[in-house]
């Protein structure tokens, strides 16, 4: 094969259906227990199945507009493009239900959960954020939430874990390990092992063993596909030059990159410099996936730590992994430091008060602005993956302080 | 086979020195492990040989899977679990153990329930590594008959390297390995690299496992296959899951290696139930409570000749087809 046809190959089959076993190059696959096979087997199964059934696709699309309030808005950063000189574009999921872009994936897997006649949804959360959508899509189709969350993720994230118990989730506090997000997960696993048969594990990001990483990608690829479209009318170039999301598991990334992979728009992920998998891991597999993951030097899961707990994760949805390696997809990390301040002027200029993980993508385009990162002229799309509600209680506590 | 307790373990003073030593001498540990790797890399030929000849002979851990002539009890030891872990390795010896399971701590042990998490969190905050753990078994290889089969997770292979990964524990002495979240699908680089160290690679079956992949599995595992009794963690459990029992059968039915059911092997009673339907048992969580709890070697010893009797009055009851 040449080069040329090795290019195009790569070029159609990118963010297109996995390889064979959940392959993103070497990423991805199905590292679970033996017992959880057949249980990984049923959900793609059933995903394939569904995904080609166009009765399935319209109610996912229905639901979207009449409960999600979906499409979101796209909001031009008049004052904050002015002060930037490059124009900035916000794919607004801050407006989507329950107040992030969780509530998309989430939309399609308790869909996907009713037909195949389960009656529990299985979730694992950090921020909350996924867990308030899984509890939101439990209670749409009348099916019980159970909710793991480390328990330090509970201490910060009290708003959140009120919501999900208001909307009727049992919340199960995970007291192993580093009791965040990366043990919440190892514990939803492990629960899932004994309850496969009546109850469908929601994963959280573009994570976990095959289908999930791809499957979440194709329930987050809305948000890609509604930007695009949204650019084309706003853009005297339709697409963007640079576009923008923050990664903690990398699903309103990969949604957003899906929607642009095929154009010459240059995609940027940015992860919190303390939970940076694409930037700081090296291969390994945690939670039933390959990818990059944070670990010390004799193969211990490290702990990630950031303000924004969405993002405070050792690990990576796999098909970032592969887009790293083959250059498609730029990963970059920015500070706890940089985010508060980043946060704080997009609420001044613009009058949005986005969540802390979106930050981190605001905080990357005011660092590279006027530079050869991000050069004067430049039109950038950033994914807004949430609103700040949540994080009012941590800012306050920076405030005070 | 049961060395007298007193020989079979160093006294104080030994164990003593010896982690003196091994703090001491940063070196040590480099050469063992590259006299391993030297070893270890055959010419062609050899490896050609070695190839041919491990299709048609079964490896240290089958042969004595098969050959001990009584249900087969393998128990379960945390590796660094306490300073002195190894006396528990030995001491599972002594109690009749037929090959000895070493538990390698992982951060993140999807599969395992309460009491080995925090055998796992206990062994890491004491700053057990794979390489520690491997030295120290290195140190007691001499006294130990049985064979010793590793338990651990994917990433700790990938993150060494399979072929580094089999080569350092083939130099330690041991002769098995167990990846709980290598299901037969991405066993990739690492069967052929267990099978060039000469490890014996065991695969698990699950009561959610169909038939035909049963006999995939059961075709492709060496030195036992690990029927896992539940669909759960590990962790002890008030009575032996039903299905383990059919789990077994089926397995035994596929021809392979021998059958061992574990996970949640509880109590003798158990035991000798499941090893009605299986050629042995695997006894973990039971026995590493008795560690976190305290026990002594000695107590471990007894635990675990409590188990290696009710298994011995199976075999003479006449309740074993094999
Ligand atoms: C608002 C928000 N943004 C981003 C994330 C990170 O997740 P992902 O990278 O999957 O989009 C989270 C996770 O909780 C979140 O709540």
């Amino acid at each position: 094969m040449t080069v040329t046809n090795a290019l195009s190959v790569a070029a159609r089959t990118m963010m297109a259906e996995p390889l064979a076993g959940g392959r993103f190059g070497e990423f991805g696959g199905r590292y679970v227990p033996e017992s959880l096979v057949a249980a990984c087997a049923e959900v793609e199964e059933a995903f394939r199945e569904a995904w080609s059934d166009a009765s399935f696709r319209h109610r996912l699309e229905r639901l979207r507009a009449v409960h999600a309030g979906r499409p979101t808005a796209l909001t031009p950063a008049v004052n904050l493009s002015a002060e930037l000189g490059v124009t900035v574009l916000l794919k607004r999921e801050d407006l989507a239900h329950t107040g992030s872009h969780k509530i998309n994936n989430v939309l399609g897997q308790a869909l996907l959960a009713h037909r195949m006649g389960r009656r529990r949804l299985l979730a694992e959360t950090g921020a909350g954020q996924h867990g308030v959508a899984a509890a939101t899509a439990a209670a749409l189709f009348g099916l019980d939430a159970t909710v793991f969350m480390g328990e330090r993720d509970i201490e910060r994230q009290q708003l959140n874990v009120f919501r999900m118990t208001m909307l009727g989730a049992e919340i199960v506090p995970v007291r192993s390990g580093s009791r965040t997000l990366k043990d919440a997960c190892n514990e939803a696993m492990r629960h899932w092992v004994t309850a496969a048969h009546d109850s469908y594990y929601c994963v959280g990001s573009v994570m976990g063993p095959h289908p999930y990483p791809w499957m979440v990608r194709e329930f987050q690829r809305v948000i890609g596909e509604e930007a695009r479209a949204q650019c084309a009318a706003e853009l005297p170039t339709s697409v963007p030059t640079h576009v923008v999301a923050c990664v903690g598991g990398g699903s309103n990334a990969a949604g957003t990159f899906a929607g642009f992979v095929d154009t010459d728009a240059r995609l940027i992920g940015v992860e919190a410099a303390g939970g940076a998998a694409m930037t700081d891991g090296t291969a390994g597999i945690v939670h039933g996936y390959r990818s990059r993951v944070l670990q010390d030097e004799h193969g211990q899961v490290a702990e990630a730590h950031s303000i924004a707990a969405g993002l405070d994760y050792p690990g990576v949805g796999p098909e970032h992994a592969y887009l790293g390696d083959i250059r498609r997809a730029r990963y970059v990390t920015v500070t706890d430091d940089e985010v508060v301040p980043a946060l704080r002027r997009l609420a001044r200029t613009e009058g949005i008060l986005c969540a802390l993980e979106s930050a981190h993508a605001i905080a990357w385009v005011l660092r590279a602005a006027g530079t050869a990162d991000l050069p004067t002229g430049s039109t950038v799309l950033i994914t807004l993956s949430g609103r700040g509600d949540k994080d009012m209680p941590a800012l306050m506590a920076t405030a005070t302080r | 086979m049961s060395a007298p307790l007193e020989t079979a373990m160093p006294g104080a003073l030994e164990t003593t020195t010896r982690a003196a030593s091994e703090t001491a001498m940063p070196g040590a540990l480099e050469t063992t492990t590259r006299a391993a790797s030297e070893t270890a890399m055959p010419g062609a030929l050899e490896t050609t040989t070695r190839a041919a000849s491990e299709t048609a002979t079964p490896g240290a851990l089958e042969t004595a899977m098969r050959g001990a002539g009584r249900p087969r009890l393998v128990p379960y030891v945390t590796g660094g679990i306490t300073a002195d872990w190894t006396r528990y390795l030995l001491a599972c010896q002594a109690g009749g153990a037929d090959a000895v399971e070493l538990g390698l701590p992982f951060s993140d042990p999807m599969l395992d329930g309460v009491t080995i998490q925090r055998a796992s969190d206990q062994a890491l905050a004491r700053g057990a590594t794979v390489e520690k753990i491997l030295t120290d078994l290195t140190s007691v290889r001499d006294q130990l008959t049985v064979p010793v089969v590793v338990m651990t997770y994917a990433n700790l292979v990938v993150h060494a390297g399979a072929t580094a990964f089999c080569r350092r524990l083939a130099a330690a002495g041991v002769t098995g390995l167990i990846v709980p979240d290598l299901p037969v699908d991405e066993l990739g680089e690492l069967e052929p690299a267990a099978a060039r160290s000469g490890i014996d690679l065991v695969l698990l079956v699950a009561p959610s496992t169909p038939a035909a992949r049963i006999r995939q599995i059961c075709a492709r595992s060496r030195g036992f296959v690990y029927a896992v009794s539940t669909m759960g963690p590990t962790g002890e459990r008030d009575t032996l899951d039903g299905r383990a029992v059919v789990l077994a059968a089926n397995a035994r039915d596929a021809g392979g290696p021998p059958v061992l059911i574990g996970f949640g092997v509880s109590t003798p009673a158990q035991a000798a139930r499941a090893a009605g339907a299986a050629d042995g048992v695997v006894v973990a969580s039971a026995l590493v409570r008795e560690v976190l709890d305290g026990a002594t070697p000695e107590r471990l010893r007894q635990v675990v000749a409590g188990f290696r009797a009710a298994l011995d009055a199976t075999r003479l009851r006449g309740t074993t087809s094999r």
